[in-house]
């Protein structure tokens, strides 16, 4: 009789499947797995140390290379606890521009996350659809920051600058032909918001393309329904936040029970799972790029309506305009003064929290009352999500574990931060 | 939150109970923790441990800058040292707990013990404190009593100290560099300097 043995396997960390650098050690009885034991932290770069040790607006990159597909949505977690802490007032455009790359930024991860989750479970062409909506996301992101990904765009006070008037086009070159360029400019002639506007209405045709794809697919619903099945208490002893738990059927979004910026003053609904499987997961997040879709056209119709300041006035904390810095010495001074030293910050503590593409993305902030923060804790959703990775893999294939990474929607910047 | 304040404040007495920035913290023993959070759990439902970080107090409200670890570069002040800052244990444990059928927030504190910072597990109240208790544990070496499986979670296999502690370097101790000779990857003293690049701390 030969002796059988279970069988230990090392899945990553350079696997494609492994959304980057996640490291498996699973142990496996024939292709069923017994025990899964994630070991993180190779692309820990010490945020929270490197960001002790600066001024505070220096840190707000940091928080774009967190979670490197929803960039925005950290920085807005980072900035609403500095703001909450010199209880300073952010002017209306600025949380409606907040609110509506927020929403954008939702929509640019979803797309991420549905193109690699597709891919990992086997379908190829999803992922080219995905990305081809991103494209032009990304180039909001760009005509906005100047940046494609890492924007640095929210600062304390507001955004860095107001929406810009004209978006910026395809160019001539010896590649293009002139009826193509055409075709690539169509809806590039106006500002910003009209693109943003065209883009909104194209959207829904996109969602549709996609659930024709995937949501009735027989092969996609065979990976996908009943695999790694989460009850609602379960999900909230697991500590899951955003879509994970509300695929398990709880309605909560910090958007509608703790609203923040200006999202009270939003329509849009709560899409919320019945089993907790891998399918409703998938179905909660389609919907939710439908609600975001919906928001972002309240702000493009708001935006349009209402110009205003989108920076703070307090000149402890944004900067003076270039053209004052060159009459006025006060102007320098405080140019000066925020660039080198930055601001102080109340003694104190705070915890703010956003709802982020992935769940509840929060920031607890520590002041000693110098320029610089004295601890810092950044509380990432993923990190409670892989957690469970165990516990939702236990009992099934192996190939399954690939579906159950991608629909944790997994990305190491902000599990190793 | 008033009326989850008064409800605390009876449950756990007036001086334990701190409401800053409209949220409130609760401080209690390292040695009532458990006690303390199933009660938290279970009649003032907070269902959900939403994070568990550690926090190092040795150098709150000084400043940690030398003038002479830098031989070059610009002067720098050092900040004043206020003596009512110091807190009464150097590490503490802060729990942020979330209610989903109540719809409150709540941070819980407790102080621990330098020479041996060691607090109860709470992963049986709840099972997300599993990962966030090895972090606590990897980057302050924080030690949490009864946990299941207490190793090393974001820091390098056989990586050692605490690296989120305010006394370990920024740059870290060691680095690492693949040697030819040997045919295998060298863990050697770091051989840059800590510059300091950033400015002076001010304080108001």
């Amino acid at each position: 009789m030969a002796e059988i043995r279970n069988y230990t396997l090392n899945f990553g960390p350079q696997h494609p499947a492994a959304h980057g650098v996640l490291r498996l050690i699973l142990e496996i009885n024939g292709e069923i797995i017994e025990r899964a034991d994630p070991h993180i932290g190779l692309l820990h770069r010490g945020t929270e140390k490197l960001a002790e040790s600066k001024p505070y607006n220096q840190s707000i990159g940091y928080m774009d290379r967190l979670d490197y597909v929803s960039m925005m949505c950290n920085e807005h977690a980072y900035v609403m606890a500095i703001e909450t802490m010199l209880k300073l007032e952010v002017p209306q455009r600025a949380q409606y521009i907040r609110v509506m790359f927020d929403e954008i930024t939702r929509i640019l991860n979803h797309l991420m996350w549905l193109g690699t989750h597709a891919l990992d479970v086997g379908a190829m062409s999803i992922f080219l659809y995905a990305f081809r909506e991103r494209e032009k996301l990304i180039d909001c992101y760009e005509a906005v920051s100047g940046s494609r990904m890492h924007a640095t765009y929210y600062r304390p006070g507001g955004v860095y600058r107001d929406l810009p008037d004209k978006m910026p086009q395809y160019l001539k070159n010896n590649f293009r032909k002139p009826k193509e360029l055409e075709e690539m400019n169509k809806d590039r002639q106006g500002s910003l918001l009209d693109f943003i506007d065209h883009f909104v209405k194209e959207f829904p045709v996109s969602i549709k393309q996609y659930n024709g794809l995937l949501t009735d697919n027989r092969i996609w619903k065979q990976r996908l329904v009943n695999i790694g099945i989460v009850s609602a208490n379960r999900a909230k002893q697991l500590g899951f936040t955003g879509p994970m738990l509300r695929g398990s059927g709880v309605a909560w979004d910090l958007r509608k029970n703790q609203p923040y910026a200006v999202y009270d003053k939003m329509d849009f609904d709560i899409p919320v799972g019945v089993t907790g499987d891998s399918y409703d997961r998938y179905l909660v997040r389609m919907e939710e790029m439908h609600q975001s879709n919906r928001i972002i056209r309240q702000c493009v119709d708001w935006l349009r309506n209402n110009p205003g300041p989108v920076m703070s006035d307090d000149k402890k904390v944004a900067p003076p305009k270039r053209t004052d810095m060159k009459d006025n010495m006060e102007s320098l001074i405080h140019h000066f003064k925020l660039f080198t030293e930055g601001y102080c910050l109340p003694k104190g503590e705070v915890y703010c929290a956003i709802e982020h593409p992935k769940g509840e993305f929060g920031v607890y902030l520590v002041s000693d009352g110098a320029n610089k923060p004295y601890r810092i804790k950044i509380r990432a959703p993923g990190f409670a999500h892989l957690a469970s990775m165990d516990e939702m893999v236990k009992g099934h294939m192996l190939s399954d574990v690939v579906t159950i990474i991608g629909t944790q929607d997994i990305v190491f910047g902000e599990i190793d931060r | 939150m008033q009326e989850l304040k008064e409800q605390l404040v009876e449950e756990f007495g007036k001086s334990n109970i701190i409401d800053i920035f409209d949220e409130l913290t609760l401080t209690v023993g390292a040695g009532d923790i458990i006690k303390s959070c199933l009660k938290l759990r279970d009649t003032f439902f907070f269902d959900i441990l939403i994070d568990l970080s550690g926090v190092d107090y040795l150098t709150y409200g000084q400043s940690e800058w030398n003038t002479d670890v830098s031989s070059s570069g610009f002067g720098r002040a050092c900040g004043k040292y206020d003596e009512k800052d110091t807190h009464e244990q150097r590490f503490a444990v802060v729990y942020h707990l979330l209610s989903v059928s109540t719809n409150k927030r709540l941070r819980v504190k407790s102080y621990v013990n330098e020479a041996q910072p060691m607090i109860e597990s709470v992963t049986n109240i709840w099972a997300v404190a599993n990962w966030y208790e090895r972090e606590a544990f990897d980057l302050f070496g924080i030690l949490f009593k009864n946990h299941c499986d207490l190793r090393r979670i974001l820091t390098d296999y056989g990586f050692v100290g605490h690296p989120l502690r305010k006394d370990f370097p920024l740059i870290g101790e060691v680095e690492m560099r693949y040697d030819e000779e040997l045919g295998r990857v060298v863990y050697e003293p770091v051989s840059i300097e800590p510059n300091v690049n950033v400015p002076r701390v001010i304080r108001k």
